[in-house]
């Protein structure tokens, strides 16, 4: 397949300024591709491009799909619909108004109708608007009407997490909102490989699904990534690198900050650690979890998101239920701090790699 | 882009009648609208164009006036057909409003004095047409053929219920009749509509998406993004309005400044149609004319039906506390949609009030037969709880079915098992 080329050296965003990285937080160590999963070429692409790679093969394969959002006709502010609506048209890749409650809710009549709907919203910040479109419509459309219609043709893609100067509205992380919400699948890659395999999966489920995808990863992470299509499990967490002592539990762009303390515990603390990538946020998986919790004792889960009521305190309150026998010592959540993203406090803001070294040290001393 | 030179046409001919100055035309690009300047500054009065008129033909005493065009395409047997819909509905809605005050359903809402926009909009609809409705659309679904043993089975949600007995009453929904599911928060069907019409298309199906909603659901965020979606994206879709004065207690007065739910149409490049809701036959006109124009033309249609909720909003409602008895009776006797139709087809010796006693008895004994036999169903199994969350039942949602099962072999006798499969 021909892909379309990038050669992007900056992204500007609609509000105007350049979200070129300023400084990283994390170090992106590439993901091995599976090489039983595809036979023909692979691409080094970064996360924006295996995305749009991932709705090429789409728009190719399902003559019923159509990509829309705002400024997505022109390529999308983050460059992932770059050269689509040249090779399919108008009619399938589109602007919509701006408005965010009005995208999902034609997306999900779209979906109804029987098209492949992939929606865009420009960032996880402004999904709100559409919250009671997704939460009170598309998440219960086939319980409600007795399975006689669905949304499940529906995929929500979003930017989500820390840019390094988002602030409070281009930084949010909203998942745990939606993990509360029964009907739908909450997906959060964490690489360009994990990223096109699973919004491939978004795309083929039978229910309505938002990906959330974190944006400091669309450039910073490069890999190789399948041209063909293929699909990665939405229900299966990754255990990233197996370990012993301390479970740590993490998605999106924190897996990279959990990988890195990972090897400063072994060779500073001498502990082991085991590094999950939960992958999936609703459903998730209880397994692979409660397994790795009853193996080490001792979890610590990371999340941008803020404290009170984040995703973390679901996984603490079901390890601590499932494994309670096994716990040596308190589960741990490392995240956000509960107030707004904010601008300049953003380094002292995030669950960086000291704070998770340090809760590491504290676990594996109680 | 012909809408907008449309559109700059009705504005410079009020602006010249007016005698303003226009100075200079601008067109900036081929995706901008045409600007225009003037030197005299001036607040545009909304209040200066007069009310956009209903489109009426039938008289309150059933004459058909203006042209008898309405028969040419009306044969008798949809005329009586109609007729029969609005009365079975009329009846029904009698013996389950009391029904509901007996407790044998939990809630229940009647369509009276709205009879006529359902009927004679469905009637002007191709069958296939895919529906979008609010909650007070329930002839729509009957001219389809639902029959009132579904619509019962749904209100008392037993092992027939089209929803596996989830939802409230009222909640009506069909894939074999184009009717997709009913559900409470107003207005988000709108936007849905709008993308069901974009996907027909692309599919060019030769169908429409009809979606209905009242005047209070037309104050929603939801109401005013799918009229401009639907007018960028061009899209084959009826905004069916039932303005029936109140949105519960609300009167319309209180929920809009401008003229109605129609005019939103011209500041948006949306065509528009008010029509009288109490008159079947202009209502069926307007569809009909209507569903050409979308088709044609993949543009959107505002159709506002001039009506009145005679019955309360709900079960839960008692509208003597927001409104006179004078003003309900005025619709309900001077003004009503079944009234009006009967009185032609009577002039029209299509009818006699002998067969009109014979199909109200009918109608009621209908309702009679179906409450019997939806009373004596039983609910879906506790089980029926968990599916369709998913479209497969997540391993935690096995997990809590479980855990129900378990729980039930203790406690058993605490919970309503025997009404249940």
């Amino acid at each position: 397949m021909k892909f379309l080329t990038h050669n992007i050296k900056h992204v500007t965003c609609i509000q105007g300024f350049t979200c070129a990285r300023a400084s990283s937080h994390f170090t992106y160590v590439p993901d091995p591709v599976d090489t039983k999963i595809t036979s023909g070429n692979v691409t080094k692409f970064n996360m924006f491009q295996a995305i749009t790679n991932a709705m090429d093969n789409v728009l190719e394969q399902d003559k019923s799909a159509v990509l829309f959002g705002e400024d997505v006709g022109f390529g999308g502010v983050f460059r992932c619909s770059l050269g689509l609506r040249e090779k399919y048209g108008k009619h399938r890749v589109f602007n919509t108004p701006l408005s965010e409650q009005g995208i999902i809710g034609f997306g999900i009549g779209l979906a109804v109708s029987g098209a492949t709907a992939i929606a865009e919203i420009q960032f996880a910040d402004y999904i709100f608007p559409a919250f009671d479109q997704i939460v009170n419509e598309a998440a219960k459309y086939r319980y409600r009407s007795g399975n006689l219609f669905s949304c499940g043709n529906l995929t929500i893609r979003a930017p989500c997490m820390a840019v390094g100067h988002g602030a409070l509205y281009h930084s949010q992380s909203p998942e745990a909102y939606f993990a509360h919400t029964p009907g739908l699948k909450v997906v959060i890659p964490r690489g360009p490989y994990k990223a096109k395999g699973l919004l491939l999966s978004c795309i083929k489920d039978t229910n309505p699904c938002i990906f959330f995808e974190p944006k400091v990863l669309y450039r910073a992470a490069v890999e190789d990534v399948p041209e063909d299509y293929y699909e990665l499990p939405l229900d299966k967490a990754d255990i990233l690198i197996p370990g012993t002592d301390v479970t740590l539990i993490g998605w999106g762009t924190q897996v990279h900050i959990l990988k890195e303390v990972a090897g400063m515990a072994k060779e500073q603390l001498g502990v082991s650690c085991e590094v999950i990538d939960l992958v999936s946020i609703l459903p998730w998986d209880r397994d692979t979890v409660f397994q790795s919790a009853k193996k080490t004792g001792r979890v610590i889960v990371a999340h941008e998101a803020p404290l009170t009521s984040g995703f973390g305190a679901e996984l603490a309150a079901a390890i601590q239920e499932n494994c309670f026998l096994s716990l040596e010592a308190p589960i741990r959540r490392v995240t956000g701090y509960d107030t707004p993203f904010p601008h300049i406090f953003e380094p002292f803001y995030i669950p960086d790699k000291w704070r998770c070294f340090e809760a590491i040290k504290q676990i594996t001393r109680y | 882009m012909i809408e907008y030179s449309k559109l700059w046409r009705a504005v410079s001919t009020v602006l010249s009648a007016r005698k303003v100055c226009v100075s200079r035309v601008a067109k900036f690009s081929s995706t901008s609208k045409l600007h225009n300047f003037s030197n005299e500054l001036e607040i545009i009065d909304p209040t200066e164009k007069p009310n956009v008129a209903a489109y009426k033909i039938l008289g309150n005493d059933g004459t058909i006036q203006g042209n008898e065009s309405y028969f040419a395409q009306v044969d008798n047997e949809t005329n009586l057909k109609m007729y029969k819909v609005m009365v079975e509905l009329s009846e029904m809605d009698k013996v389950m409003y009391e029904s509901q005050r007996q407790g044998r359903i939990s809630f229940y809402m009647t369509s009276s004095g709205e009879e006529g926009s359902h009927v004679g909009s469905a009637a002007a609809l191709d069958p296939e047409d895919l529906v979008y409705a609010q909650y007070r659309e329930t002839g729509v679904l009957m001219w389809r053929g639902f029959t009132m043993q579904q619509m019962m089975d749904q209100l008392y949600g037993n092992i027939g219920s089209s929803d596996k007995g989830k939802q409230m009453p009222v909640h009506y929904g069909s894939q074999e009749h184009s009717f997709v599911t009913i559900s409470s928060p107003l207005a988000t069907q709108l936007p849905q509509a709008v993308g069901s019409a974009y996907a027909y298309k692309l599919k060019n199906n030769g169908k429409i998406v009809i979606v209905y909603f009242g005047e209070g659901a037309a104050s929603e965020g939801d109401a005013f993004t799918a009229l401009n979606f639907a007018s960028t994206l061009e899209c084959p879709v009826i905004f069916f309005c039932r303005n029936n004065g109140y949105a519960i207690s609300t009167p319309a007065s209180e929920q809009y400044g401008g003229d109605g739910i129609a005019a939103r149409g011209f500041g948006l490049g949306i065509s528009a149609i008010r029509v009288d809701g109490n008159d079947v036959c202009a209502v069926y006109n307007a569809i009909k004319k209507a569903r050409e124009y979308v088709l044609a033309n993949n543009r959107p249609l505002i159709l506002e039906a001039m009506t009145y909720r005679v019955g309360h909003h709900s079960t839960s409602d008692d509208s003597s506390a927001y409104r006179s008895k004078t003003e309900v009776q005025e619709y309900e006797l001077n003004n009503n949609p079944i009234q009006r139709f009967k009185s032609l087809l009577l002039q029209r010796k299509l009818w006699s009030e002998e067969q009109d006693k014979e199909l109200k008895k009918q109608s009621k004994q209908l309702v009679l037969d179906s409450i019997k036999k939806s009373e004596s169903k039983l609910k879906p199994s506790w089980k029926e709880m968990f599916q369709d969350v998913y479209h497969e039942m997540p391993q935690h949602l096995k997990d809590q079915m479980k855990e129900v099962e378990d729980h039930l072999k203790i406690y058993k006798e605490h919970y309503p098992l025997k009404n249940h499969v």
